[in-house]
């Protein structure tokens, strides 16, 4: 009985999914017939075939910024969550705070900042700066991560580690790094996520590029051809196999990271 | 989920260290640290910067590219205050947040309480609700905007074959707002849902039990018991809610670019359109708005972490 409710109340909430999906397979004809078809009678690949005509230089694209942003938010955050969680610098509880704040600042104000700057160094319009300005959505989020997931790893091992002579760096790239695995998982998958869906920087900082991501792709594909949705849509649905890809795994992954006492014993 | 991991990151760093700090010790510790440090300088703060100075300049096109734009003190705020944009603007950001939050909230809760009993399928049921949370907003945006679409989209046919009048979602001034405050709701459900299922894992079930050998009903156990023991949990959640909900521009921007005639627009999305939507930008006041938004949201982070502080144990 409760399953039951729980699949209709399931099933409501991922109609408009659904709806995505079923409009992606629907012939240009059938668009606007009324009603609209609930299935895809005549289903047709044609909206896919557009997606891979157009649309794959998109998808390269967002893949490339999706991995920079990952290498650049591990390489700021894990160092910076290694030293917050266990070599306790003066003054980290003020930085914790400032990191706090900053995921409070709205993206379309740090855009407007970001253009002012990119526009007189002039890398407007380039995938580095769309890596740099995605950076910034997951790099607290990494250091809040990795400082708590750091946090739970037991003294002793550190401590093992230095009696064996290892320095500080040593006893982070070899010790500490290896037993974070869940955590490097963790913050790379949002990091690409956050990356793969970002519109707010892509808009402002690579309106003009020549390599664009997908999210631009889908609001030139709105703003241009407003006939045809089943393209429209069959983009939709492929710029959403990351997200899925992350439900799936992030079920391990995810509660793993947050379970930052996995290590513990 | 989310704030058990920051509430944790916060005592860690905030730990004092028992150890004496050896001189050595905090030089390493900064060393790791450095990266981050500049990083928040170059990427945070200098943007942050050249945002204030943007709003507290007289642009134009040449002197953004050259710079040299005269100090013009806080013209810009004049200029955006006295814009027949500015109180609907504002209104719409109050209207946008509180209807969004009051019943993603709601509908939060009671799925949250719903899915705390543990039926069958109900683990991947769960799951399944967090996939709007997940999707890029464009996708979420444009498929909503298919849905609401005046003669082919489904939400019409229904009306229609419920002999209702069809609605112009999103292309009347009158309902464009609740158009996307509508898509921003279902976007929203997931997070409250995640973090208030959480919330209500932490209460003990023999509370639950003693409750109802007291005799109490269903609802009286909701009100009586969970609702008040859920309460700091809830005040994080909507605070959070809040921060996010203030800042939603790509949802608004790509269902109705705050139109028609600005019934649709907040100040993300005003602030967006100064800046880049015309073809002569006009970047101070643009900036102005949005450090009109930053302030909103920096009050209610401070607040947040005020509420997160005091329910920490």
């Amino acid at each position: 009985m409760k399953t039951a409710a729980g699949l209709l109340l399931t099933a409501i909430m991922l109609f408009p999914v659904y709806w995505m999906i079923n409009v992606s397979f629907t012939r240009d004809t059938d668009m606007r017939h009324d009603p609209p078809y609930l299935f895809p009678v005549h289903g047709t690949l044609e909206g896919y075939r557009a997606v891979v005509h157009q649309q794959l230089p998109y998808l390269g694209t967002s893949l490339l910024i999706g991995l920079g942003t990952v290498a650049l938010t591990l390489a700021i955050s894990a160092p910076a969550g290694y030293s917050l969680a266990k070599l306790r610098p003066r003054g980290g509880g003020t930085l914790a705070f400032v990191l706090l704040m900053a995921q409070m600042i709205p993206g379309i104000i740090m855009a407007m900042g970001f253009y002012a700057i990119y526009l007189r160094l002039g890398v407007l319009n380039t995938a580095p700066g769309l890596v740099l300005a995605d950076s910034t959505i997951a790099v607290p989020f990494g250091v809040l991560i990795f400082t708590a997931f750091m946090a739970g790893i037991p003294p002793e091992l550190t401590a093992a580690a230095t009696v064996d002579g290892a320095g500080t760096f040593r006893t982070f790239w070899s010790v500490v790094l290896p037993v974070s695995r869940n955590a490097i998982v963790t913050v790379s998958l949002f990091a690409f996520l956050w990356a793969w869906s970002d519109f707010v920087f892509a808009t402002t900082l690579d309106g003009g590029g020549a390599r664009q991501p997908i999210t631009l792709g889908i609001y030139h594909y709105i703003g241009n051809n407003n006939q045809q949705w089943n393209a429209i849509m069959a983009t939709a649905v492929i710029a959403s196999v990351p997200a899925t890809l992350l439900l799936v795994l992030a079920q391990r992954y995810v509660a793993a990271g947050v379970t930052a006492g996995a290590v513990k014993d | 989920m989310a704030h058990d991991v920051l509430t944790r990151a916060g005592v860690a760093a905030a730990a004092p260290a028992r150890a004496p700090r050896r001189r050595s010790g905090q030089w390493a510790a900064w060393g790791f640290l450095a990266p981050v440090v500049i990083y928040l300088a170059a990427f945070y703060a200098y943007p942050l910067y050249r945002n204030l100075d943007l709003s507290l300049r007289h642009y134009t096109v040449r002197s953004f590219v050259q710079g040299g734009a005269p100090f013009s003190g806080l013209d810009n705020y004049r200029a955006v205050v006295d814009n027949p944009t500015f109180w609907p603007a504002f209104l719409h950001t109050i209207v946008f947040t509180g209807v969004s939050l009051i019943f993603q909230f709601t509908i939060g809760m009671a799925l949250a309480v719903f899915f705390a009993q543990n039926f069958r399928l109900s683990v991947v049921l769960r799951a399944l609700f967090l996939v709007p949370w997940l999707l890029p907003l464009i996708v979420s945006a444009s498929t909503w905007s298919w849905l609401l679409n005046s003669d082919s989209g489904v939400v019409n046919a229904l009306l229609r074959a419920l002999g209702i009048d069809p609605v112009n979602w999103l292309t009347s001034p009158s309902w464009a707002l609740t158009s996307v405050i509508i898509a921003n709701i279902w976007i929203g459900i997931p997070f409250n849902l995640v973090v208030l299922y959480s919330g209500l894992q932490a209460i003990p079930a023999d509370l639950h039990e003693a409750a109802s050998l007291d005799g109490a009903t269903g609802w009286q156990r909701f009100w009586r018991v969970t609702f008040p023991l859920l309460r700091p949990v809830s005040a994080i959640t909507l605070l959070l809610g809040l921060v996010y909900t203030l800042k939603v521009f790509d949802i608004i921007w790509i269902m109705t670019k705050g139109g028609p005639t600005d019934s649709s627009t907040t100040f993300a999305t005003w602030s967006y359109r100064l800046s880049f939507g015309n073809l002569l930008p006009q970047f101070g006041p643009g900036a102005a708005v949005g450090n009109l938004l930053i302030v909103m949201a920096l009050v209610f982070g401070l607040l947040y972490i005020r509420v997160q502080r005091r329910t920490m144990p």
